[in-house]
């Protein structure tokens, strides 16, 4: 293993990495690491994938097939404010489309992209789990609950208003 | 070595319990609900504001404790308060504005907020509450209604309604653990103690001994430490609650999650204790085979076969337990409840399981989107390992078994047994043909046992009180409780658990509360993206694995979503299928593109493009990809469809031969049009429409330019003068 190599990834996921190697079935924990990487970059570029792959000395073929099968992980970054609006089936039957209307045209996005300015980002997710406060939307880590789609434009300036301050 | 319950009673002494049982202590306790679901209805700030007001009360007898969810999620926040001399009380929505009134009131003054209390309806505080467990009525020969002839005997005795109210309590669970069934069962709030009796004379001693003389009628009384006691002291007087019958989720509410010594003093480890203590493997695979409990996932394969083969169909020195906690089901959370609200009973469960099967190593496949159930499961393990109930020589017995969390990655398919060993192995979740099946060749080729959430959480109840007292609990083919998320179109939303055989209608309309607003019950869908639609003729059929197989649907891991007469049902099984299509791992032909193949003929259909013979079409080609799929979820994933054409074939073809949708749900049938005299101009629909499709200036009459026009709704939905309609 080359350690004198210079790697973009953190030191922290390089230790991670390197931890893993002297566990059990080291390349078992390739999902939890892309989970790291990911947590810290908020998406998985390829050159982290490559450097991934390097470490934990997996084709990096293996590591773009595991990134690209899992609807978790992103290869493209997102905005500063991620908004994920739930597709579950509690989140559908109460009206999850309008919601998701209301944030596009708001913000004059489709599903999976960001503002130009790099504030926000539209995506859908799976079903979080709180189905019975259908429908959900989750911007970064905060859960808004019973969200109605006239709603949209007052939850967006107020997180516009608060990044101004 | 009976050192080892010895050993786990000094572990018991040790702790300090900080009990909700008030009146031994002065101390008033405030619970907080701490969920994924309460903190997205805002329990967190609740619980802050809490602490606030007892920090500048100076008060050092108040004390707050956190607790998972109780599944009462359209009544979230949840706060309990358990005062010396009062009810436990529980309020209902509480928002920061509230907690200083409760504070004030009930904390401080004594005095309960009636308008704030969950399922009060009306403004009289009780001197007690009766609730019954009624499960023994058609057992006694002279089927009386036990409650009812309560009720009689209070009147006899002029005891007002007003003073005591009687409540029936449908299965509490409490007499199941007796053995005859001739008496009757009651707890007494809020006194909290339990009675049991069989003769009119006897409820009249009760009567008289307490509720007339206010004293404990000793010789009825019953001391027990029961499964649900805890759960019923606290929830027993609200009808919610006492319907249901709490074995996977009876810790769920009322301890603390992130506290072993709430979980010890609910009876925690005691069954590990117990079987370490027999150090006989074969004994719990029997019992747990015996009690007739069945896979909580969905398939529902005996949980006791599943641990024989993989204890001894190989010879195998390496043996993997693990908990599949990839909650797919886009409607299902009862798994991520059980996880936050008691994740020590599944690890019990694991452990269990790995010494009967003689695994010493296991695996908690979890969701990445549960980030509270990943931090509560990680904080478990690592308590568990202090107090060596998980790690090398598990209470000095010997047994090593230590667990490892990974994490899933979003993939609806990783909740097949065989793709989530892919997973876990760390490679794509694709999964394989079986057999071989796990139990002979799992995990890295050694043989391992997978078993879900709810399923793990049922083995510690089964081994304390035994397999005979689980077997007397649900249907024929079908023992326990199973646990669902009731969401979609219903009044009570939330988790609920029943016996098996209980019927879709009862938990719907006496649980659920039935529909939402005053709309019609359409159907329920339940076991989520492979189960399907049952429409209100087939609603009292009772929920067990055959029975819900039979009229097209499944068990599944739990999922329920009513649906109501606005819904329509062409575009749900549509919402399915897109999502199977969408979570399909491409291996198999049948799958990738026979879902693609239904998917394209749904949109025909929902845009009026589609002609009669598609549907036929579409039903065949269900049918084949049913038949001709390599793994469940290809299997399962036309069930939505089918049942929908099965159960609403009507509204299929009123969609392809009328190009007309019946509930104005598939955007692509409905036009909008402006109401020219209740359009004011104010041009709020013209400048939000995407397309800038409308036109009319400021007080002028709006219009939509229909060619250009591509439904989305955002005019219908930002007109204040219900202006627009769809037609």
């Amino acid at each position: 293993m080359c350690t004198n190599k210079k790697y973009t990834l953190s030191d922290e996921i390089v230790d991670y990495i390197n931890e893993c190697l002297v566990k059990e079935h080291p390349e078992s924990y390739l999902i939890a690491i892309l989970h790291k990487v990911q947590g810290i970059y908020g998406f998985l570029s390829e050159i982290h994938l490559d450097e991934v792959a390097h470490l934990l000395q997996v084709p990096t073929a293996n590591v773009y097939g595991v990134a690209t099968f899992y609807h978790y992980f992103r290869l493209k970054p997102r905005g500063q404010f991620a908004i994920s609006v739930c597709m579950g089936t509690a989140c559908f039957v109460k009206g999850a489309d309008s919601v998701l209307t209301s944030f596009k045209s708001e913000l004059g996005i489709d599903m999976g992209e960001t503002t130009s300015d790099g504030l926000f980002s539209l995506e859908g997710t799976r079903c979080i789990g709180v189905c019975a406060l259908a429908p959900v939307v989750t911007i970064n880590d905060r859960v808004y609950s019973n969200v109605v789609s006239q709603q949209v434009s007052q939850i967006l300036n107020e997180i516009k208003a608060a990044e101004r301050v | 070595m009976p050192e080892i319950l010895k050993k786990y009673g000094k572990i018991k002494e040790t702790l300090d319990y900080a009990s909700t049982d008030v009146k031994s202590t002065g101390i008033t306790v405030i619970q907080v609900g701490s969920a994924t679901c309460e903190n997205a209805a805002g329990a967190e700030a609740v619980k802050f504001e809490f602490q606030k007001l007892i920090n500048a009360s100076g008060r050092d007898n108040i004390v707050i404790k956190q607790t998972g969810c109780t599944g009462r999620c359209s009544q979230e926040p949840i706060v309990g308060v358990f005062a010396p001399d009062n009810f436990p009380v529980k309020y209902k929505q509480v928002t920061v504005d509230k907690v200083a009134e409760i504070f004030q009131s009930h904390v401080l003054g004594g005095t309960p907020v009636v308008s704030l209390m969950l399922d009060k309806n009306t403004n009289i505080i009780y001197d007690h509450i009766i609730t019954f467990c009624e499960t023994n009525y058609e057992k006694r020969p002279d089927h009386l209604d036990l409650s009812e002839l309560f009720q009689e005997r209070l009147e006899h005795h002029n005891i007002s309604n007003e003073r005591v109210r009687v409540l029936k309590g449908g299965n509490i669970g409490l007499s199941r653990f007796e053995d005859d069934d001739q008496h009757a069962i009651m707890i007494v709030f809020p006194e909290n103690v339990i009675y049991r009796y069989e003769t009119i004379d006897e409820m009249d001693e009760i009567i008289k001994d307490h509720i007339i003389d206010k004293s404990i009628s000793q010789k009825h009384l019953i001391h027990t430490e029961k499964l649900t006691e805890e759960y019923m002291k606290f929830y027993g007087d609200v009808s919610f609650f006492n319907k249901q019958s709490r074995i996977t989720l009876r810790n769920c509410g009322i301890i603390d999650p992130e506290n072993i010594t709430d979980y010890i003093h609910a009876q925690g480890y005691k069954a590990l204790a117990l079987i370490l203590e027999k150090n006989d493997p074969e004994w719990i695979i029997t019992e747990i085979l015996e009690s007739g409990l069945r896979g909580r996932g969905g398939g529902g394969f005996p949980v006791g076969a599943k641990w024989r083969n993989t204890r001894t169909l190989k010879q195998d020195p390496i043996k993997y337990v693990i908990c599949n906690a990839d909650e797919g089901d886009p409607g299902a959370f009862m798994d991520r409840s059980a996880l936050e609200g008691d994740p020590f009973s599944i690890i019990e469960g694991m452990t269990i399981g790995a010494f009967s099967m003689g695994a010493s190593k296991g695996y908690l496949y979890i969701r990445a989107e549960y980030p509270l159930a990943i931090a509560r499961i990680e904080n478990a393990i690592k308590i568990a390992r202090e107090y060596g109930f998980l790690g090398k020589n598990i209470l000095g017995s010997g047994f090593d078994f230590d667990l490892e969390i990974r994490l899933g990655a979003g993939a609806f398919v990783c909740g097949e047994e065989t793709a989530l060993i892919h997973s876990i192995e760390g490679l794509r979740g694709q999964p394989r043909i079986r057999p071989p099946y796990p139990s002979l060749s799992g995990l890295w080729g050694h043989p391992t046992c997978i078993n879900n959430v709810e399923t793990w959480a049922n083995i510690p109840p089964i081994i304390i009180y035994g397999a005979e007292w689980f077997n007397r609990i649900g249907t024929a083919g079908s023992k326990g409780t199973k646990v669902f998320a009731l969401a979609g179109k219903v009044k009570n939303t939330g988790l609920i658990e029943v016996p098996m055989g209980t019927t879709l209608r009862e938990v719907i309309f006496d649980i659920g509360g039935g529909v939402f607003g005053d709309n019609q019950f359409k159907a329920v869908q339940t076991g989520g993206p492979s189960g399907g639609c049952i429409p209100e003729h087939l609603i009292d059929t009772p929920i067990d694995y055959e029975s819900l197989k039979e009229v097209g649907s499944m068990m599944g891991s739990g999922g329920m979503i009513v649906l109501d007469h606005t819904d329509c049902m062409v575009q749900t099984a549509r919402f399915f299928l897109e999502f199977t299509q969408d979570e399909s791992c491409g291996k198999c032909l049948p799958c990738r593109e026979g879902t693609l193949r239904m998917l394209e003929i749904l949109e025909r259909i929902t845009s009026g493009h589609a002609v009669m013979a598609d549907l036929d079409k579409l039903y065949r080609l269900g049918n084949m990809i049913k038949k001709t799929s390599l793994c469940g979820l290809g299997q399962s994933a036309p069930n939505p469809v089918l049942s929908a054409i099965e159960n609403f074939r009507e509204e299929f073809e009123i969609h392809i031969k009328e190009h007309r949708c019946p509930t104005q749900k598939c955007s692509k049938l409905i036009s909008y049009h402006v109401i020219a005299d209740k359009c004011t101009g104010c041009t709020l629909c013209a400048r939000r429409c995407p397309v800038l499709c409308i036109t009319g200036g400021r007080k002028q009459v709006h219009e939509i330019i229909q060619s250009q026009c591509i439904k989305c709704g955002e005019c219908f939905n930002v007109c204040k003068f219900d202006a627009i309609q769809k037609i």
